[in-house]
Protein backbone atom coordinates (compact mmCIF):
# COMPACT_ATOMS: atom_id res chain seq x y z
CA UNK A 1 0.00 0.00 0.00
CA UNK A 2 1.41 3.31 -1.31
CA UNK A 3 1.65 6.75 0.79
CA UNK A 4 -1.55 8.17 -1.36
CA UNK A 5 -4.00 4.97 -1.15
CA UNK A 6 -3.25 4.97 2.64
CA UNK A 7 -4.32 8.84 2.83
CA UNK A 8 -7.57 8.19 0.76
CA UNK A 9 -8.21 5.31 2.93
CA UNK A 10 -8.34 7.41 6.44
CA UNK A 11 -10.05 10.11 4.29
CA UNK A 12 -12.51 7.87 3.60
CA UNK A 13 -12.20 6.72 7.34
CA UNK A 14 -12.89 9.97 8.96
CA UNK A 15 -15.31 11.01 6.53
CA UNK A 16 -17.93 8.66 7.64
CA UNK A 17 -17.31 8.82 11.19
CA UNK A 18 -17.18 12.36 11.66
CA UNK A 19 -18.09 14.57 8.20
CA UNK A 20 -20.73 12.48 7.26
CA UNK A 21 -21.91 10.58 10.10
CA UNK A 22 -24.43 8.38 8.69
CA UNK A 23 -27.03 8.89 11.99
CA UNK A 24 -26.24 12.08 13.03
CA UNK A 25 -25.43 14.29 9.81
CA UNK A 26 -27.03 12.46 7.24
CA UNK A 27 -29.86 10.88 9.04
CA UNK A 28 -29.68 7.50 6.89
CA UNK A 29 -31.19 4.12 8.11
CA UNK A 30 -33.55 5.28 11.32
CA UNK A 31 -35.71 2.20 11.08
CA UNK A 32 -32.85 0.33 13.14
CA UNK A 33 -31.82 3.30 14.96
CA UNK A 34 -34.74 3.36 16.64
CA UNK A 35 -35.87 -0.10 17.24
CA UNK A 36 -32.44 -1.90 18.34
CA UNK A 37 -31.48 1.33 20.13
CA UNK A 38 -32.81 -0.59 23.60
CA UNK A 39 -29.71 -0.71 25.21
CA UNK A 40 -25.81 0.08 24.34
CA UNK A 41 -24.71 -3.49 24.09
CA UNK A 42 -27.93 -3.87 21.34
CA UNK A 43 -26.79 -0.70 19.38
CA UNK A 44 -23.15 -1.65 19.34
CA UNK A 45 -23.71 -4.92 18.07
CA UNK A 46 -26.36 -3.77 15.24
CA UNK A 47 -23.66 -1.49 14.03
CA UNK A 48 -20.92 -3.73 14.30
CA UNK A 49 -23.21 -6.26 12.11
CA UNK A 50 -23.95 -3.33 9.77
CA UNK A 51 -20.44 -2.40 9.32
CA UNK A 52 -19.54 -5.81 8.44
CA UNK A 53 -22.29 -6.33 5.63
CA UNK A 54 -21.57 -2.70 4.50
CA UNK A 55 -17.60 -3.43 4.04
CA UNK A 56 -17.82 -6.73 2.10
CA UNK A 57 -20.70 -5.35 -0.19
CA UNK A 58 -19.30 -1.89 -1.06
CA UNK A 59 -15.80 -4.51 -1.91
CA UNK A 60 -17.45 -6.72 -3.72
CA UNK A 61 -19.93 -3.86 -5.38
CA UNK A 62 -16.64 -2.00 -6.37
CA UNK A 63 -15.03 -5.02 -8.03
CA UNK A 64 -17.78 -5.83 -9.80
CA UNK A 65 -18.55 -2.66 -11.30
CA UNK A 66 -17.51 -2.97 -14.70
CA UNK A 67 -18.99 -6.12 -15.21
CA UNK A 68 -22.71 -5.01 -13.66
CA UNK A 69 -24.86 -3.32 -16.39
CA UNK A 70 -26.24 -0.04 -15.84
CA UNK A 71 -29.64 -0.76 -15.91
CA UNK A 72 -29.73 -3.68 -13.85
CA UNK A 73 -27.32 -2.35 -10.90
CA UNK A 74 -29.92 -1.65 -8.54
CA UNK A 75 -31.02 -5.43 -8.13
CA UNK A 76 -27.76 -6.64 -8.51
CA UNK A 77 -26.95 -4.89 -5.27
CA UNK A 78 -29.79 -5.83 -3.49
CA UNK A 79 -28.64 -9.67 -4.42
CA UNK A 80 -25.01 -9.31 -3.28
CA UNK A 81 -26.27 -7.14 -0.05
CA UNK A 82 -28.92 -9.82 0.97
CA UNK A 83 -25.94 -12.47 -0.05
CA UNK A 84 -23.87 -10.95 2.86
CA UNK A 85 -27.01 -10.46 5.29
CA UNK A 86 -27.72 -14.15 5.46
CA UNK A 87 -24.19 -15.14 5.65
CA UNK A 88 -23.62 -12.56 8.57
CA UNK A 89 -27.13 -13.93 10.06
CA UNK A 90 -26.21 -17.60 9.35
CA UNK A 91 -22.44 -16.70 11.88
CA UNK A 92 -24.42 -14.50 14.54
CA UNK A 93 -27.10 -17.57 15.27
CA UNK A 94 -24.25 -19.88 15.31
CA UNK A 95 -21.75 -17.86 17.22
CA UNK A 96 -23.32 -14.68 19.60
CA UNK A 97 -26.65 -16.26 20.21
CA UNK A 98 -27.57 -13.61 22.70
CA UNK A 99 -26.78 -11.16 20.09
CA UNK A 100 -29.29 -12.68 17.45
CA UNK A 101 -31.68 -12.96 19.63
CA UNK A 102 -31.66 -9.40 21.27
CA UNK A 103 -32.05 -8.08 17.01
CA UNK A 104 -34.38 -10.73 15.78
CA UNK A 105 -35.93 -9.34 12.85
CA UNK A 106 -34.19 -6.50 12.35
CA UNK A 107 -30.90 -8.58 11.19
CA UNK A 108 -32.50 -9.46 7.88
CA UNK A 109 -33.96 -5.75 7.77
CA UNK A 110 -30.27 -4.99 6.97
CA UNK A 111 -31.03 -5.42 3.16
CA UNK A 112 -33.39 -2.59 2.93
CA UNK A 113 -31.21 -0.16 5.21
CA UNK A 114 -30.53 3.06 3.31
CA UNK A 115 -26.81 3.55 4.23
CA UNK A 116 -25.70 0.14 2.23
CA UNK A 117 -27.84 0.71 -1.01
CA UNK A 118 -27.06 4.50 -0.70
CA UNK A 119 -23.27 4.15 -0.12
CA UNK A 120 -23.39 1.50 -3.00
CA UNK A 121 -24.83 3.47 -5.17
CA UNK A 122 -23.00 6.92 -4.81
CA UNK A 123 -20.15 5.37 -4.07
CA UNK A 124 -18.69 1.68 -4.45
CA UNK A 125 -20.20 2.12 -7.87
CA UNK A 126 -17.87 4.33 -8.99
CA UNK A 127 -14.63 4.03 -6.91
CA UNK A 128 -11.62 1.33 -6.83
CA UNK A 129 -12.17 -1.24 -4.18
CA UNK A 130 -9.78 -0.20 -1.64
CA UNK A 131 -11.03 4.25 -0.89
CA UNK A 132 -14.76 1.26 -1.51
CA UNK A 133 -13.76 -0.57 1.50
CA UNK A 134 -12.69 1.76 3.74
CA UNK A 135 -15.37 4.01 3.24
CA UNK A 136 -17.53 0.66 4.02
CA UNK A 137 -15.79 0.91 6.93
CA UNK A 138 -15.86 4.17 7.95
CA UNK A 139 -19.67 4.31 7.08
CA UNK A 140 -20.10 1.34 9.43
CA UNK A 141 -18.04 2.65 12.66
CA UNK A 142 -19.75 6.00 12.33
CA UNK A 143 -23.18 3.84 11.92
CA UNK A 144 -22.01 2.13 14.91
CA UNK A 145 -20.73 4.95 17.15
CA UNK A 146 -24.21 6.62 16.79
CA UNK A 147 -26.17 3.55 17.26
CA UNK A 148 -23.69 2.66 20.84
CA UNK A 149 -24.42 6.54 21.48
CA UNK A 150 -28.17 6.43 21.52
CA UNK A 151 -28.15 2.83 23.22
CA UNK A 152 -26.15 4.82 25.63
CA UNK A 153 -28.55 7.75 26.52
CA UNK A 154 -31.58 5.55 26.34
CA UNK A 155 -30.04 3.02 28.82
CA UNK A 156 -28.97 5.55 31.41
CA UNK A 157 -32.15 7.12 31.75
CA UNK A 158 -34.41 3.74 31.31
CA UNK A 159 -32.77 1.57 33.70
CA UNK A 160 -29.69 3.64 35.23
CA UNK A 161 -27.10 1.51 33.53
CA UNK A 162 -24.29 1.81 30.77
CA UNK A 163 -23.21 -2.33 29.06
CA UNK A 164 -24.92 -3.45 31.91
CA UNK A 165 -22.87 -1.26 34.68
CA UNK A 166 -24.81 0.37 37.18
CA UNK A 167 -23.84 4.71 36.67
CA UNK A 168 -26.65 6.24 38.15
CA UNK A 169 -27.08 6.73 41.97
CA UNK A 170 -29.70 4.04 44.14
CA UNK A 171 -31.69 7.26 44.48
CA UNK A 172 -32.52 7.27 40.56
CA UNK A 173 -35.60 6.01 39.64
CA UNK A 174 -35.07 4.66 35.94
CA UNK A 175 -37.66 6.40 33.64
CA UNK A 176 -38.84 3.20 31.76
CA UNK A 177 -40.35 4.49 28.94
CA UNK A 178 -36.95 5.28 27.70
CA UNK A 179 -36.35 1.51 26.76
CA UNK A 180 -39.46 1.08 25.18
CA UNK A 181 -40.75 2.48 21.92
CA UNK A 182 -41.73 6.08 22.69
CA UNK A 183 -38.56 6.69 24.48
CA UNK A 184 -36.75 5.94 20.87
CA UNK A 185 -39.14 8.86 19.52
CA UNK A 186 -38.05 11.31 21.79
CA UNK A 187 -34.88 10.77 21.75
CA UNK A 188 -34.63 10.97 18.01
CA UNK A 189 -36.54 13.79 18.36
CA UNK A 190 -34.13 15.66 20.64
CA UNK A 191 -31.05 15.06 18.22
CA UNK A 192 -33.02 16.24 15.28
CA UNK A 193 -33.78 19.62 17.05
CA UNK A 194 -30.30 19.84 18.33
CA UNK A 195 -29.59 19.34 14.34
CA UNK A 196 -32.02 21.67 13.41
CA UNK A 197 -30.32 24.38 16.18
CA UNK A 198 -26.79 23.70 14.89
CA UNK A 199 -28.07 24.38 11.38
CA UNK A 200 -29.80 27.39 11.95
CA UNK A 201 -27.00 29.00 14.10
CA UNK A 202 -24.03 27.66 11.43
CA UNK A 203 -26.55 29.28 8.66
CA UNK A 204 -27.12 32.47 10.60
CA UNK A 205 -22.73 32.61 10.68
CA UNK A 206 -23.17 31.98 6.70
CA UNK A 207 -21.51 29.08 6.65
CA UNK A 208 -22.93 26.36 4.59
CA UNK A 209 -25.15 23.56 6.62
CA UNK A 210 -26.00 21.79 3.49
CA UNK A 211 -24.43 18.31 4.41
CA UNK A 212 -26.85 18.58 7.59
CA UNK A 213 -29.63 16.77 6.85
CA UNK A 214 -32.52 17.13 9.74
CA UNK A 215 -34.68 14.10 10.06
CA UNK A 216 -35.99 12.88 6.43
CA UNK A 217 -35.87 16.07 5.09
CA UNK A 218 -38.81 16.34 3.03
CA UNK A 219 -39.73 13.19 1.43
CA UNK A 220 -37.48 10.30 3.02
CA UNK A 221 -37.89 8.17 0.54
CA UNK A 222 -35.78 9.62 -1.79
CA UNK A 223 -33.20 9.48 1.81
CA UNK A 224 -31.28 12.83 0.97
CA UNK A 225 -28.77 12.92 -0.87
CA UNK A 226 -26.73 9.87 -0.08
CA UNK A 227 -29.44 8.72 -2.62
CA UNK A 228 -31.46 5.41 -2.87
CA UNK A 229 -34.65 5.32 -3.80
CA UNK A 230 -34.44 8.55 -5.70
CA UNK A 231 -32.79 6.25 -8.56
CA UNK A 232 -34.09 3.29 -8.53
CA UNK A 233 -36.84 4.17 -10.92
CA UNK A 234 -35.99 6.64 -14.02
CA UNK A 235 -39.61 8.02 -13.76
CA UNK A 236 -39.54 8.98 -10.56
CA UNK A 237 -39.14 12.46 -11.28
CA UNK A 238 -42.43 12.21 -13.07
CA UNK A 239 -44.06 10.52 -9.95
CA UNK A 240 -42.68 12.84 -7.38
CA UNK A 241 -43.93 16.01 -9.78
CA UNK A 242 -47.69 14.08 -9.45
CA UNK A 243 -47.26 13.64 -5.69
CA UNK A 244 -46.17 17.28 -5.05
CA UNK A 245 -49.06 18.11 -7.46
CA UNK A 246 -51.61 16.00 -5.61
CA UNK A 247 -50.11 16.86 -2.21
CA UNK A 248 -51.18 20.50 -3.07
CA UNK A 249 -54.52 20.03 -4.48
CA UNK A 250 -55.69 19.92 -1.25
CA UNK A 251 -54.62 23.38 -0.21
CA UNK A 252 -55.89 25.07 -3.00
CA UNK A 253 -59.42 23.55 -2.26
CA UNK A 254 -58.84 24.60 1.21
CA UNK A 255 -58.10 28.46 0.30
CA UNK A 256 -60.79 28.37 -2.31
CA UNK A 257 -63.20 27.57 0.65
CA UNK A 258 -62.16 29.88 3.04
CA UNK A 259 -62.72 32.79 0.21
CA UNK B 1 -64.76 -20.91 15.61
CA UNK B 2 -62.05 -21.75 17.60
CA UNK B 3 -59.80 -20.39 14.63
CA UNK B 4 -61.89 -17.77 13.36
CA UNK B 5 -61.33 -16.30 17.23
CA UNK B 6 -57.90 -16.83 17.01
CA UNK B 7 -57.59 -14.70 13.65
CA UNK B 8 -59.88 -12.12 15.53
CA UNK B 9 -57.44 -11.84 18.15
CA UNK B 10 -54.58 -12.15 15.58
CA UNK B 11 -55.88 -8.84 14.06
CA UNK B 12 -56.45 -6.86 16.77
CA UNK B 13 -52.51 -7.92 18.22
CA UNK B 14 -51.26 -7.13 15.08
CA UNK B 15 -52.79 -3.65 14.18
CA UNK B 16 -53.27 -2.13 17.52
CA UNK B 17 -51.44 -3.98 20.08
CA UNK B 18 -48.04 -4.16 18.25
CA UNK B 19 -48.67 -1.50 16.53
CA UNK B 20 -46.21 -1.86 12.73
CA UNK B 21 -44.64 1.82 13.09
CA UNK B 22 -45.37 3.07 16.95
CA UNK B 23 -43.73 0.01 18.27
CA UNK B 24 -42.00 -1.82 15.38
CA UNK B 25 -40.48 1.17 13.94
CA UNK B 26 -40.70 -0.68 10.46
CA UNK B 27 -42.10 1.34 7.76
CA UNK B 28 -40.68 4.78 9.40
CA UNK B 29 -40.05 6.68 6.29
CA UNK B 30 -43.06 6.96 4.45
CA UNK B 31 -45.12 7.24 8.05
CA UNK B 32 -42.84 10.31 8.32
CA UNK B 33 -42.43 11.58 4.99
CA UNK B 34 -45.85 11.12 3.24
CA UNK B 35 -47.63 12.50 6.16
CA UNK B 36 -48.22 15.89 5.62
CA UNK B 37 -51.93 16.05 4.69
CA UNK B 38 -54.71 13.14 5.54
CA UNK B 39 -55.38 12.81 1.59
CA UNK B 40 -52.13 11.31 0.93
CA UNK B 41 -51.58 9.41 3.81
CA UNK B 42 -54.89 7.73 3.19
CA UNK B 43 -53.79 7.09 -0.48
CA UNK B 44 -50.18 5.76 0.98
CA UNK B 45 -51.94 3.55 3.85
CA UNK B 46 -54.13 2.26 0.75
CA UNK B 47 -51.18 1.30 -0.85
CA UNK B 48 -49.53 -0.46 1.44
CA UNK B 49 -52.81 -2.82 2.65
CA UNK B 50 -52.49 -3.82 -0.73
CA UNK B 51 -48.86 -4.72 -1.45
CA UNK B 52 -48.68 -6.26 2.32
CA UNK B 53 -51.48 -8.41 2.11
CA UNK B 54 -50.79 -9.50 -1.80
CA UNK B 55 -47.19 -9.43 -1.01
CA UNK B 56 -47.30 -11.75 2.46
CA UNK B 57 -49.75 -14.35 0.22
CA UNK B 58 -47.10 -14.79 -2.30
CA UNK B 59 -43.98 -14.75 0.34
CA UNK B 60 -46.09 -17.63 1.80
CA UNK B 61 -46.86 -19.29 -1.15
CA UNK B 62 -43.03 -19.21 -2.20
CA UNK B 63 -41.79 -20.56 1.43
CA UNK B 64 -44.39 -22.96 1.86
CA UNK B 65 -43.68 -24.42 -1.78
CA UNK B 66 -40.33 -23.60 -2.61
CA UNK B 67 -37.89 -23.12 -0.36
CA UNK B 68 -39.28 -25.93 2.13
CA UNK B 69 -39.44 -28.23 -0.42
CA UNK B 70 -36.08 -28.06 -1.24
CA UNK B 71 -34.84 -27.16 2.20
CA UNK B 72 -33.32 -24.16 1.45
CA UNK B 73 -34.98 -21.75 3.85
CA UNK B 74 -32.20 -19.55 4.89
CA UNK B 75 -32.20 -18.28 1.07
CA UNK B 76 -35.65 -16.73 2.41
CA UNK B 77 -34.15 -12.90 2.55
CA UNK B 78 -32.69 -12.77 -1.18
CA UNK B 79 -35.73 -14.83 -1.91
CA UNK B 80 -38.25 -12.33 -0.95
CA UNK B 81 -36.58 -8.94 -1.20
CA UNK B 82 -36.11 -10.33 -4.68
CA UNK B 83 -40.03 -11.31 -5.35
CA UNK B 84 -41.32 -8.18 -3.20
CA UNK B 85 -39.88 -5.51 -5.85
CA UNK B 86 -40.60 -7.47 -8.92
CA UNK B 87 -44.64 -7.92 -7.26
CA UNK B 88 -44.59 -4.18 -6.82
CA UNK B 89 -43.70 -3.84 -10.29
CA UNK B 90 -45.79 -5.80 -11.58
CA UNK B 91 -48.32 -4.92 -9.58
CA UNK B 92 -47.97 -1.08 -10.79
CA UNK B 93 -47.66 -2.02 -14.29
CA UNK B 94 -50.81 -4.31 -14.28
CA UNK B 95 -52.71 -1.51 -12.44
CA UNK B 96 -51.96 1.13 -14.97
CA UNK B 97 -53.10 -1.29 -17.57
CA UNK B 98 -56.32 -2.65 -16.37
CA UNK B 99 -57.59 -0.25 -13.67
CA UNK B 100 -56.70 3.29 -14.84
CA UNK B 101 -58.76 4.60 -11.65
CA UNK B 102 -57.33 2.61 -8.67
CA UNK B 103 -54.05 3.14 -10.84
CA UNK B 104 -54.45 7.20 -10.06
CA UNK B 105 -55.66 6.44 -6.51
CA UNK B 106 -52.06 4.22 -5.26
CA UNK B 107 -50.34 4.07 -8.18
CA UNK B 108 -47.98 7.27 -7.57
CA UNK B 109 -47.22 5.73 -3.57
CA UNK B 110 -46.28 2.17 -5.43
CA UNK B 111 -42.93 2.97 -5.78
CA UNK B 112 -42.23 4.18 -2.61
CA UNK B 113 -43.28 1.13 -1.09
CA UNK B 114 -40.75 -1.60 -2.90
CA UNK B 115 -37.81 -1.05 -0.43
CA UNK B 116 -40.42 -0.41 2.72
CA UNK B 117 -38.72 -2.66 5.30
CA UNK B 118 -42.79 -2.90 6.47
CA UNK B 119 -43.29 -5.22 3.66
CA UNK B 120 -40.31 -7.35 3.73
CA UNK B 121 -40.79 -7.37 7.98
CA UNK B 122 -44.36 -9.37 7.51
CA UNK B 123 -42.85 -11.54 5.47
CA UNK B 124 -40.23 -12.46 7.45
CA UNK B 125 -42.26 -12.21 11.09
CA UNK B 126 -45.05 -15.29 8.84
CA UNK B 127 -42.08 -17.37 8.73
CA UNK B 128 -40.56 -16.96 11.90
CA UNK B 129 -43.88 -16.96 13.79
CA UNK B 130 -44.94 -20.09 11.74
CA UNK B 131 -47.70 -18.55 10.51
CA UNK B 132 -49.88 -21.10 7.90
CA UNK B 133 -50.54 -19.00 4.86
CA UNK B 134 -54.13 -17.74 5.81
CA UNK B 135 -52.54 -16.53 9.33
CA UNK B 136 -49.65 -14.56 7.33
CA UNK B 137 -52.53 -12.83 5.02
CA UNK B 138 -54.56 -11.90 7.85
CA UNK B 139 -51.38 -10.81 10.23
CA UNK B 140 -50.38 -8.98 6.64
CA UNK B 141 -53.50 -7.58 5.95
CA UNK B 142 -53.85 -6.42 10.04
CA UNK B 143 -50.29 -4.93 10.56
CA UNK B 144 -51.28 -2.71 7.43
CA UNK B 145 -54.42 -1.35 8.34
CA UNK B 146 -52.50 -0.73 11.68
CA UNK B 147 -49.94 1.17 9.55
CA UNK B 148 -53.10 3.27 8.26
CA UNK B 149 -54.83 3.64 10.87
CA UNK B 150 -51.33 5.47 12.72
CA UNK B 151 -50.46 7.62 9.37
CA UNK B 152 -53.81 8.94 9.56
CA UNK B 153 -53.73 9.67 12.70
CA UNK B 154 -51.07 11.51 12.71
CA UNK B 155 -51.81 13.41 9.37
CA UNK B 156 -54.61 14.60 11.20
CA UNK B 157 -52.55 15.99 14.16
CA UNK B 158 -49.99 17.84 11.63
CA UNK B 159 -52.65 19.28 9.41
CA UNK B 160 -53.62 20.84 12.93
CA UNK B 161 -50.20 21.56 13.81
CA UNK B 162 -49.57 23.87 11.42
CA UNK B 163 -50.20 26.93 12.58
CA UNK B 164 -49.17 26.29 15.90
CA UNK B 165 -46.23 28.43 17.47
CA UNK B 166 -43.35 26.04 17.71
CA UNK B 167 -40.14 26.91 18.95
CA UNK B 168 -37.85 27.06 15.95
CA UNK B 169 -35.29 24.58 16.45
CA UNK B 170 -38.40 22.11 16.83
CA UNK B 171 -39.79 22.97 12.83
CA UNK B 172 -40.34 20.10 11.03
CA UNK B 173 -39.36 16.72 12.10
CA UNK B 174 -38.44 17.18 15.38
CA UNK B 175 -42.26 17.76 16.21
CA UNK B 176 -43.35 14.91 14.54
CA UNK B 177 -41.18 13.02 15.94
CA UNK B 178 -42.51 13.56 19.22
CA UNK B 179 -46.20 13.76 18.10
CA UNK B 180 -44.95 10.14 16.84
CA UNK B 181 -43.26 9.59 20.68
CA UNK B 182 -46.72 10.10 22.25
CA UNK B 183 -49.38 8.37 19.85
CA UNK B 184 -46.51 5.83 20.73
CA UNK B 185 -48.05 6.05 24.63
CA UNK B 186 -51.46 5.89 23.53
CA UNK B 187 -51.17 2.98 21.77
CA UNK B 188 -49.28 1.39 24.75
CA UNK B 189 -52.58 1.65 26.05
CA UNK B 190 -53.56 -1.22 24.07
CA UNK B 191 -51.63 -3.28 24.95
CA UNK B 192 -54.20 -4.18 28.08
CA UNK B 193 -56.61 -5.48 25.44
CA UNK B 194 -55.33 -9.10 25.15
Amino acid sequence: MNKSSMSTAWERLSNGLLKENPTFVLMLGMCPTLAVTTSAVNGLGMGLTTTVVLMLSNLIISLLRKIIPNRVRIPAFIVIIASFVTVVQLLLEAYIPFLNDALGMYIPLIVVNCIILGRAESYAYSNPPLPSFFDGLGMGLGFSFALTCIGAVRELLGAGTIFNYHIMPDSFTPINIFILAPGAFFVLAVLTAFQNYLKITRERAGKDASKIQSGCSEDCMNCTEGGCAKRFYDTSAEKKETEEHASQEPVENDKKEDK
Amino acid sequence: MDSVKDLLLLMISASLVSNVVLSQFLGLCPFLGVSRKIKTAAGMGGAVIFVITLASAVAGVIYKYVLQRFGIEYLQTIVFILVIAALVQFVEMFLRKAMPSLYEALGVYLPLITTNCAVLGVALSNVQKEYDILTGVVNGFATAVGFTIAIVILAGIREKMEYNDIPESFKGMPIVLVTAGLMAIAFCGFSGLL
